[in-house]
């Protein structure tokens, strides 16, 4: 299962094991021709999300755009649909299983899965081994998709060992919204802070950033009240910034849809519209 | 109220009483900001593994520790009792109190005596009982239940507050915080020196020793314990830790967890009554087990993690949904995340539905839990059994079959996609029962011009 690719003579390196990236690669500089060679010996998917794809279409555009930017050959398997989350928060794991299976057929064979979003990329690495348990070779499945699967700024700095994508962002003052899953189910904290602020960006102090913002997918519907009211809170304590920033959509829209009803709307971005500008406008 | 109210009561409540957000978020916050700053103090978490552990291996060995406790108490002259559920507590305390002809009592703070409706009990056997915690106090002047596991008027304002000590003890209508917690002192103070019985929760309850130990800050829980005659414990069997040396780590991490002291102001460690020569404590001490739902939540190999609980209250401090209605809408002794999964575990999934669908699954309750209790993995566990044991509404479940249906078949996805733009209204509907419950309160969904999957065909051989 394990390629080995030759950066430079005298060293090679499996590309599963990013730990191994990172160590082996340091000594590197992430120059075009390393990621290039990086890049290119990778098979890597794109799994934009079914509401990346709806809402945020041109987040996906950039994406593909930032990862190919990287020497990241990307591809994007058709197949895919959604990857079964809101069956699964609400209890229906049968339905959700039914929608797992064939999400990881669909991405079966890529080194690796990457998503613009924290929600559903913790649902492929974090639920899906759950949603399989004791289900013998369906779990060891899960567990191998998981495995490979990052949410877009972890990958970009975890496994590509990217830190600095340009000075596109110079002086912008952005806010960014920690998604939950994103925050504390996979861990993605520095890493699109550290893209941000690394391509010039000021990420404005805000009290409840890492705050839900009460979407919860069916929890939006099922409880509109209690939801619009966590929304009204980080709206509430939101800064002066530019726009508002986040890794998942779902929260985006929640967000968005609030302060518009609302009337006092300020932009949201997609974190992946950003990180392609920061790229981009050099 | 009982807990399917919850969606119509949490939704009043925003709606008449805005104000009782704003008490709720900022109290809750405090404790939450008080919390995190304690925890950086101290090695926190191997203290929380150590405290999870702990609990995990008297859960696992409950009947032995009960036994040993039991026997410890009994040689200290502690009269033991085991109650099942509300009426065996019930049926015990009332021989108690016609035993020792008990008019007056007093209690300390008890979630457990919430549980089993003491109050309610003693009034109806003409007993007079009165509240001494502060907070306690208040919401049983107010009537209403608490509203949080540690701070029960959380979701009180200094205002109204004002208005009942004015009301019922004659306060001015001015009165500065200190003054009205001196009036409430001075009405209790008679009240601790007649009382004739003291009923007090527990906050711990070591095996090896026998030792009852109650965690406080205003010290009326010693006085309550140690003034009447007769003093009555309900504990729950959860309780028990195994050593004496265990409240090391458990004393200073439920401080640091509930309100962010490195200890409680007031810790009393008691062993049985007043023994010849000592000057005060009560004559007779008795102590209930209770198991209220607790062994049946013991026997479910997923759920019973939630009996690690040692009531902080910090994961309702961390929750944005409790925080926008504290406690009351939750119709359930215990709200927030922990109550979310308590009342599942103790009422069985049906009483308890939708209390364990009122969460977005944030995950800030397990961040902060002390004794690492998985609850959103739990929430997960409770909603997956409701949707199998047919609880849920049949007209969900065929939603989200079709749902999974058009999902698996890649033809059907786009078809939809493609149905969204031709009829761009649908999103935005203020009438379609689903839609509306999203446009009702947000502006409707605007989606992309063309979806990602096809502009990747005019991407995809971009250099």
């Amino acid at each position: 299962m394990f390629r080995f690719v030759n950066i430079s003579p005298g060293v090679t390196f499996r590309i599963r094991n990013s730990a191994a990236i990172m160590r082996v690669s340091c000594a590197y500089n992430r120059d075009d021709e390393f990621l290039k060679a990086l890049g290119g010996a990778m098979k890597v998917a794109l799994f934009a999300t079914c509401l990346l794809d709806q809402f945020f279409a041109g987040a996906g555009v950039a994406t593909v755009r930032l990862l190919r930017s990287l020497g990241v050959e990307v591809d994007f398997p058709k197949a895919q649909t959604c990857c079964g989350q809101p069956a699964f928060n609400a209890g229906h794991w049968d339905e959700a299983r039914r929608m797992a299976r064939h999400t990881m057929a669909v991405f079966e064979g890529y080194d690796y899965v990457v998503l613009p979003s924290g929600s559903c990329g913790s649902m492929l690495k974090v639920h899906y081994p759950e949603l399989f348990e004791g289900l013998g070779k369906e779990y060891r499945r899960a567990v191998d998709l998981s495995e490979r699967t990052y949410e877009l700024s972890q990958f970009i700095v975890r496994v590509l060992g990217v830190e600095k994508l340009g000075d596109g962002l110079e002086g912008r003052a952005l806010a960014y919204h920690h998604g939950c899953h994103a925050l504390r189910e996979l861990g993605v904290e520095k890493e699109p802070i550290l893209l941000l602020e690394n391509a010039g960006a000021r990420i404005v102090p805000w009290e409840a950033d890492r705050e839900c913002c009460g979407f919860g997918g069916v929890f939006s519907v099922k409880l509109p009240h209690v939801s619009v009211a966590m929304a009204d809170r980080k709206i509430d304590t939101l800064p002066e910034a530019e726009a508002l920033v986040s890794t998942d959509a779902g929260c985006l829209l929640h967000l968005a849809g609030r302060m518009k009803r609302r009337g006092k709307p300020i932009p949201i971005r997609h974190l992946a519209e950003l990180l392609w500008e920061a790229r981009n406008a050099a | 109220m009982p807990p399917k109210a919850y969606p119509k009561e949490s939704r009043a409540l925003l709606e008449a009483r805005p104000e009782v957000r704003e008490s709720v978020t900022k109290a809750a916050l405090h404790f939450h900001n008080n919390r995190e700053r304690a925890y950086g103090e101290v090695p926190v978490e191997a203290w929380r593994d150590f405290a999870a552990q702990t609990k995990e291996h008297v859960l696992s060995r409950l009947d032995r520790y009960l036994e040993q406790a039991e026997a410890r108490l009994r040689e200290k002259g502690v009269f033991v009792h085991f109650a099942e559920g509300p009426e065996d507590a019930h049926r015990i305390l009332g021989e108690i109190v016609r035993k020792e002809g008990v008019r007056l009592a007093v209690k300390a703070k008890s979630m457990l005596t919430e549980e089993l409706g003491v109050n309610a009990f003693l009034a109806s056997q003409g007993v007079e009982v009165w509240e001494t915690d502060l907070g306690e106090f208040i919401i049983q002047l107010a009537e209403e239940p608490p509203s949080h596991i540690v701070g029960p008027a959380i979701h009180k304002s200094l205002e109204e507050i004002r208005a009942l000590f004015a009301e019922h003890l004659g306060t001015p209508k001015d009165a500065s915080p200190e003054e009205l917690a001196a009036a409430a002192r001075r009405f209790l103070r008679e009240k601790f020196l007649k009382a004739d019985l003291g009923i007090s929760g527990g906050n711990f309850l070591v095996a090896e020793s026998g030792t009852l130990v109650l965690v406080e800050n205003e010290g009326n829980i010693r006085l309550s314990t140690s003034l009447p005659r007769v003093h009555v414990a309900f504990v729950g069997i959860e309780k028990l830790l195994p050593r004496f040396e265990d409240l090391s780590v458990f004393l200073q991490l439920l401080a640091r967890a509930a309100t962010g002291q490195p200890i409680g102001t007031f810790v009393s460690l008691i062993e049985g009554p007043r023994r010849p020569g000592e000057p005060d404590g009560p004559e007779v001490l008795h102590v209930v087990f209770v198991d209220n739902g607790r062994t049946a939540a013991l026997a479910d190999e997923r759920a019973h993690v939630v009996l690690r609980c040692i009531r902080c209250g910090a994961c309702l401090n961390a929750c944005p949904v409790y925080r926008q209605t504290g406690g009351h809408p939750y119709g359930f002794v215990y709200s927030g995340p922990i109550g979310e999964v308590l009342a599942p575990a103790l009422l069985g999934p049906k009483d308890a539905y939708p209390l364990y669908h009122a969460s977005t699954l944030c995950g800030a309750c397990a961040e902060v839990c002390p004794v690492r209790i998985p609850i959103p993995k739990l929430l997960l566990y409770w909603r997956e059994r409701a949707a199998r044991e047919g609880l849920l509404l049949p007209f969900e479940k065929s939603l989200v079959r079709a749902y999974a249906e058009a999902m698996v078949r890649p033809s059907a996805y786009r078809l939809a996609s493609k149905a969204m733009r031709l009829f761009p209204g649908v999103l935005k509907s203020e009438t379609l029962p689903l839609v509306r419950a999203w446009t009702r309160l947000r502006a409707g969904l605007e989606p992309s011009p063309r979806p990602f999957h096809e502009l990747w065909e005019e991407i995809k051989d971009e250099g």
